[in-house]
C-alpha cells in the first residue's frame, strides 16, 4: 500500500470514527430493556405520535404541492428562475432559529399577514407550518433533478402519442423519476422529524400539541438521561430506516 | 479548484474581522460562567467590567446547566436561578459550596396594552398562557404559586397553558411575540423588555421565594479568577450589575 492510499484510508477512518461514535454511544449507555420501559412513558408515546402526525402531514403537503412545481422548475424556462431555484434552496442553510424568527414575522400573531387572519403559533398547525418550511427544500432539489434527469424522448413519444402534459406528467414521468422522488421524501422526512429550533420559536412545547420527540428528548435531557437516550435511540433507528429505505430505492432504480 | 480557494480566503477574513480578540485580552485567562437564562443582562454587563478575566458566558435554564455539568461539563463557575440545583450538585461533590447572591421576583408578564389584570383573569376560557417547565426553575416556582390557589382554580389556569418553555427567555418570547396573553416570570425579565411588558404583582402568600445560588465548579480550569468572579457577585461589580438590573439583594440581608 503506498503513503498515500494509507492516508486515504487513515482520513476514512476517523471520518468514520467520529460520525459513528455519538450514534454508538447512544446504545451503549442504555441498554434494550431501559431503551423499551422509558418508551412506556405516556409522554414520550405523546411525543412519538405527535411527530408521526406532523412529519407525514408535513411531508404530504410537500409532496402535493411541491412536485408539480418541481415539475415547471425542471421543465420550463423563464426569466428568474435561477432566482426562483435559488429562493426555494434558501431554507436548505437558514439557521432553525431564523427559520423560527421567520416563521413567526410572517406568520406568528403579530406577523405580516395577522391582519389578513392568518396566523398560526402554539398549535399543532404551527408545527406542521415550520416542518414544511424546514423540510421543503430537501424534496424540491431532489424531484426538480430528477425531473430534469430524464430522458426527453420518452416524454416526447408520450406527448406524441397525444397524452397532455398533465397525463405525460403522471404517467410517465413521476414512474420513471419515482426513486429520485422518493430519495427526496425521506430525506425531507427525516429532516421534518429532526426538527427542533424552529418548532421550540415557534410552536412552543406543550404535552401532545406541540412537543415533538426532539422537544421531549431536551426537556428530559434535565431530569432524565436515560429517557432522553431512549427517545434519541428511537429517532435514530426511525431515521436509519429512512436512510436505508433511500438507499433500497436508488438500488432498484440502478 | 481556484474559486474554492478564493472562497476559504474570504471566509479567513471575514473570520479574522469578527473576532474580538486583542492581544491584551488574549494574555487574560477565560472564564467559562454557566448561568440561568434570567441572568443574561445582569452577567454580560458584569462580565464586561470584570477585569481578572475574560467572560465567556452561557444562559440556559438552570436544570439544563446542572445536567451538563452532571455529564461532565466543567465551566468555572454554575449560577442558578434556585439554591437547590447548585446544593445538590455541592452534594455530589461536583461544585465547592454554593453561596446564594441575589433574589428576585416571581410575576406574571402581559403586553403593556393587555387587559388582563391578576390571577383570576388567567382562568377564563380563552385566555393563553406560558410557563417554564417543571424542571427549569421559574416553571417550578410557577407550579409552588398554583398549587396555593382552590383546585378548581390551579386546574383551570393549567387548562389555559399552551406552552411550558425550557428556560426563561422562551416564556418572555412568547409573551411578547402575543403568541399567549400572559406568561410567568421574573421582574427583572419585564424590566428588560423596556416597557412592552408590564408585570403584575402575584399576590403576597402566594409569592415564592427566589433565591439565586452561585458555585465554583469542582476541577475549575482557573479557580482564582471564578472565586472573584463569584466574590464580585457579592460585593463590588458583580452586585452592581445585578442591582442595575433590577435584582435584589440574598434574602435574609
Amino acid at each position: 500500500m503506498s503513503w498515500f492510499t494509507a492516508l486515504l484510508w487513515a482520513a476514512l477512518a476517523l471520518t468514520l470514527a467520529f460520525l459513528v461514535l455519538p450514534v454508538v454511544a447512544i446504545f451503549i449507555d442504555v441498554g434494550p430493556g431501559e431503551l423499551i420501559s422509558s418508551l412506556d412513558d405516556p409522554a414520550a408515546q405523546d411525543a412519538l405520535w405527535l411527530s408521526l402526525r406532523t412529519s407525514v402531514t408535513a411531508v404530504a403537503i410537500i409532496v402535493v404541492v411541491g412536485t408539480p412545481a418541481a415539475w415547471l422548475l425542471a421543465t420550463r424556462s423563464f426569466r428568474g428562475r435561477e432566482l426562483v431555484v435559488t429562493l426555494v434552496e434558501l431554507p436548505l442553510v437558514l439557521p432553525p432559529a431564523v427559520a423560527g424568527i421567520g416563521l413567526l414575522a410572517a406568520v406568528g400573531p403579530q406577523g405580516v399577514l395577522a391582519p389578513l387572519g392568518v396566523s398560526f403559533t402554539l398549535s399543532t398547525a404551527a408545527v406542521v407550518v415550520a416542518l414544511t418550511f424546514v423540510a421543503a427544500p430537501f424534496y424540491l432539489r431532489q424531484a426538480q433533478s430528477a425531473f430534469a434527469a430524464l430522458d426527453r424522448s420518452w416524454l416526447d413519444a408520450s406527448r406524441t402519442l397525444g397524452a397532455g402534459e398533465a397525463r405525460t406528467l403522471a404517467r410517465v414521468a413521476i414512474p420513471a423519476a419515482m426513486p429520485g422522488l422518493s430519495a427526496g421524501l425521506a430525506l425531507a422526512w427525516g429532516r421534518a422529524l429532526g426538527e427542533f429550533g424552529a418548532t421550540l420559536m415557534f410552536a412552543g412545547s406543550f404535552r401532545g400539541v406541540t412537543q415533538t420527540v426532539p422537544l421531549a428528548i431536551y426537556e428530559r435531557f434535565s431530569t432524565d438521561f436515560t429517557g432522553a437516550l431512549g427517545l434519541s435511540a428511537v429517532l435514530v433507528c426511525v431515521s436509519a430506516a429512512l436512510l436505508l429505505a433511500v438507499k433500497l430505492a436508488f438500488r432498484a432504480a440502478g | 479548484m481556484r474559486r474554492l480557494l478564493v472562497l476559504l480566503a474570504c471566509a479567513g477574513l471575514l473570520a479574522a474581522c469578527g473576532s474580538e480578540d486583542d492581544p491584551a485580552a488574549s494574555a487574560k485567562p477565560q472564564l467559562t460562567v454557566s448561568a440561568a437564562a434570567s441572568l443574561k443582562n445582569a452577567f454580560t454587563d458584569y462580565g464586561h467590567t470584570f477585569d481578572a478575566a475574560t467572560v465567556r458566558s452561557s444562559f440556559a435554564g438552570s436544570d439544563e446547566l446542572a445536567a451538563q455539568i452532571r455529564q461532565g461539563v466543567k465551566p468555572d463557575v454554575f449560577a442558578s436561578a434556585n439554591t437547590k440545583l447548585p446544593d445538590q450538585l455541592y452534594q455530589e461533590g461536583l461544585v465547592e459550596k454554593p453561596v446564594t447572591f441575589a433574589s428576585n421576583e416571581l410575576v406574571l408578564a402581559v403586553p403593556a396594552d393587555s387587559s388582563v389584570q391578576s390571577l383570576d383573569d388567567l382562568t377564563k376560557k380563552g385566555t393563553t398562557i406560558a410557563m417554564g417547565s417543571e424542571s427549569v426553575p421559574v416553571g417550578s416556582y410557577t407550579r409552588k404559586v398554583l398549587d396555593g390557589l382552590p383546585a378548581g382554580k390551579k386546574a383551570a389556569i393549567l387548562g389555559n397553558v399552551r406552552s411550558n418553555e425550557p428556560d426563561v427567555g422562551g416564556v418572555v418570547g412568547k409573551v411578547t411575540q402575543g403568541a399567549v396573553d400572559a406568561g410567568f416570570v421574573y421582574v427583572t425579565d419585564v424590566e428588560a423588555t423596556e416597557g412592552r411588558l408590564k408585570a403584575i404583582d402575584l399576590p403576597a402568600d402566594l409569592k415564592p421565594q427566589v433565591a439565586y445560588g452561585v458555585a465554583v465548579v469542582k476541577g475549575a480550569k482557573h479557580p482564582e479568577q471564578a472565586q472573584q468572579f463569584v466574590d464580585g457577585l457579592l460585593k463590588g461589580a458583580g452586585s452592581e450589575a445585578l442591582d442595575r438590573a433590577g435584582f435584589l439583594p440574598p434574602p435574609g440581608t
